[in-house]
């Protein structure tokens, strides 16, 4: 865009705005509700601009043409919800220990199984971290508005192609389907990052070697001359297969390292009414929509209760966490599940101040007065 | 010293391969170097791309761009790098059990798009790499370790599948007919359109101890005694016919192609 727009769209919209303004060049997916605009969407817009999208067969194969597409150079997308993102897993794995940046955007329904594919949930938010088989390391945000959608979107393919890794962006049926006021910024204004790539004229490229002053190794494309392998299987530095062991180590402490080094590069949050808060809400997606508001009456009848919300999920915010638990003793999560990331709050609270849950599974999203209520029955 | 072939086309610093001796792979993996050696591809374009599975180990050993993907999935991959650079010459090394069972959903719809991609398929009708299970080329009552007294189901004929999905051209050749296999994989490698050539391969690690098919040079003679070409099969009876293998071109057209058909759209939205 070379001026700003103002325009009302869903967040599905954004999303693919958002990934277009970030560079996206393929989409690779399947049909799945509450997904689906996305892919209509990128479907209609990316041969406009010189880009491409195709329907594959399956879910599975949505995500594999994504990352063969990627492999190629383009920034490369797919988009799902819960039965999809089960069945994408295998291959998110793969893109994870292949080091093969893409974004997969999970639009999060009632579940488990074929649930109740019309409403909202956040209960894939423990399956993004640990659903494919192995460890690995996962980043995944979620966003909470449709205008956040769009900037979430850009920051999924930027942190995608700076850590040559898949990110997930964590929809919810709500925030996907509702229409709200979205400032398109001018293109110049937005932060874009490329991966890096190799020096055309070395001889020596080594396609799994991070040189002195790098993240990551520099990804070259297929077709650009350079000679490399790329597998699923545990590779040495060349991209070859290797069973030797204290390589093994090796590329697995590089592969989570380069996520958990870069905590403060990734994380991002929001605080609300912080400072003199000895009670927070912690919340994320559609259900911070609630808990904002519930805290702003909370605030009215005198209760010190703030907001906490991370936008970025995986890796979690536990440094900030941790620092609120000078002056917090009880921490309310309220998600749309049955109780996912407050395993993760109480590991990182560790006993240092109560936490409680508020969740709920029946595809309706937690109400400003639910929230109200359990703040003012903890207080 | 390997040949000039397989060093201009292979990864000697990789090599010796892991197949099992009499392993027939080594044979088709050499064919498809020979058929691009003979149709002087850019080396830099050639993109192989694989699935799991002893054949899918192929793209480790050969010298252009590589990719070793998941079970199944090697056909899926190479959708994705086909479109995303239709520049590049994608071909897709695959078995048996990994396009045909685990896969065979994307094979029948990358036939069905007729996208510009060589699958070439090492069928030795097993699952070699764990263990000698049977797969869905493993002829009825052919003995595997999960067929322990023989297999009840009806086999595959993957030149068929392809040809009734979309491909544009189909072929099967053996490892023992090396020549004519090579100029099938060559014919295979310049169809614009999706094709397919089924190569028989044998293992007689497995498939063969399992169903005592006898030393490697027997099994690669059974090809030699049981095949017939597609030419010669109209005037042939349905008893001639049984248990023989058909080799030779199954089909040959020619249509329009799903990339090309992208960037026609491209092209409209440019300027």
């Amino acid at each position: 865009m070379k001026v700003k727009q103002i325009k009302l769209m869903q967040g599905n919209e954004a999303c693919v705005e958002g990934a277009l303004a970030a560079g996206m060049k393929f989409f690779g997916g399947y049909p799945i509700t509450p997904s689906t605009e996305i892919s209509e969407i990128s479907a209609l817009k990316l041969p406009r601009v010189g880009g491409k999208f195709i329907q594959m067969e399956d879910e599975i194969a949505g995500i594999a043409a994504t990352i063969g597409a990627s492999l190629t150079g383009l920034k490369s997308m797919t988009a799902t919800s819960g039965p999809g993102f089960s069945l994408k897993q295998e291959n998110i794995g793969y893109a994870m220990l292949a080091e093969i940046p893409c974004v997969i955007v999970d639009v999060q329904r009632g579940g488990p199984s074929t649930g109740m594919p019309t409403a909202p949930s956040q209960s894939d938010i423990m399956q993004a971290k640990w659903g494919t088989h192995g460890d690995h390391p996962v980043i995944a945000l979620s966003p909470n508005s449709v205008s956040e959608t769009f900037h979430l979107t850009i920051r999924a393919f930027n942190l995608a192609e700076k850590y040559r890794t898949p990110v997930f962006l964590m929809l919810d049926e709500v925030v996907a389907h509702m229409r709200e006021k979205i400032e398109i910024p001018v293109a110049s204004e937005l932060e874009i990052f490329d991966r890096v790539r190799p020096e055309e004229n070395d001889t020596k490229y080594m396609a799994y070697k991070v040189p002195a002053n790098h993240l990551v190794p520099p990804m070259a494309s297929f077709g650009d001359g350079f000679d490399f392998h790329v597998t699923g299987l545990m590779h040495d530095e060349f991209g070859f297969p290797s069973n030797d062991t204290d390589n093994a180590e090796k590329l697995m402490n590089r592969i989570m390292n380069k996520v958990n080094d870069n905590i403060n590069d990734i994380v991002d949050y929001e605080e609300s009414f912080i400072k003199d808060a000895t009670t927070i809400v912690l919340a994320y997606g559609i259900t911070a929509r609630s808990a904002i508001n519930a805290v702003k009456t909370a605030r009215e009848r005198g209760h010190k209760v703030g907001l906490f919300r991370p936008t970025t999920i995986w890796p979690s915010p536990e440094k900030q966490i941790k620092k609120l638990l000078k002056n917090v003793k009880k921490i309310i999560v309220a998600e749309l599940n049955l109780g996912q990331y407050v395993l993760e709050i109480e590991r990182i609270v560790a006993g240092q101040a109560e936490v409680f849950f508020l969740g709920k599974a029946n595809g309706e999203i937690i109400t400003p007065t639910e929230i109200l209520t359990k703040i003012e029955e903890v207080i | 010293m390997p040949s000039q072939l397989v060093r201009d086309n292979l990864r000697t610093n990789k090599l010796p391969h892991i197949w099992c001796a009499g392993c027939s792979n080594g044979i088709a993996m050499r064919a498809i170097s020979q058929a691009i050696e003979n149709l002087g591809f850019d080396k830099k374009k050639v993109c192989i791309v694989s699935g799991i599975g002893c054949s899918s180990r192929t793209s480790g050993y050969m010298n252009y761009n590589t990719l070793h993907t998941t079970h199944g999935r090697a056909i899926a991959f190479a959708t994705g790098v086909k479109l995303a650079n239709p520049n590049l010459k994608v071909m897709v090394v695959t078995g048996d059990g990994d396009c045909s069972a685990i896969g065979g959903n994307h094979l029948i719809h990358a036939a069905r798009r007729n996208i510009d991609i060589t699958t070439i398929v090492f069928n030795n009708n097993i699952y070699g790499m764990t263990g000698g299970q049977f797969s869905p080329t493993t002829p009825m009552e052919n003995y595997g370790t999960t067929a322990p007294y023989g297999n009840m189901e009806k086999p595959f004929d993957i030149c068929n599948l392809a040809a009734a999905a979309g491909a544009t051209y189909v072929a099967r050749g053996t490892t023992y007919h090396v020549n004519p296999l090579v100029k099938l994989l060559e014919k295979a490698m310049i169809k614009k359109g999706f094709a397919l050539v089924d190569v028989m391969s044998t293992c007689p690690t497995y498939y063969g101890r399992k169903n005592k098919k006898g030393t490697p040079a027997k099994m690669l003679k059974y090809f030699k005694d049981n095949t017939i070409d597609t030419k010669r099969v109209e005037k042939l009876s349905k008893e001639q016919l049984e248990n023989k293998i058909i080799i030779g071109e199954f089909k040959n057209t020619d249509e329009l192609e799903f990339t090309d058909k992208y960037l026609e759209l491209i092209k409209g939205w440019e300027g």
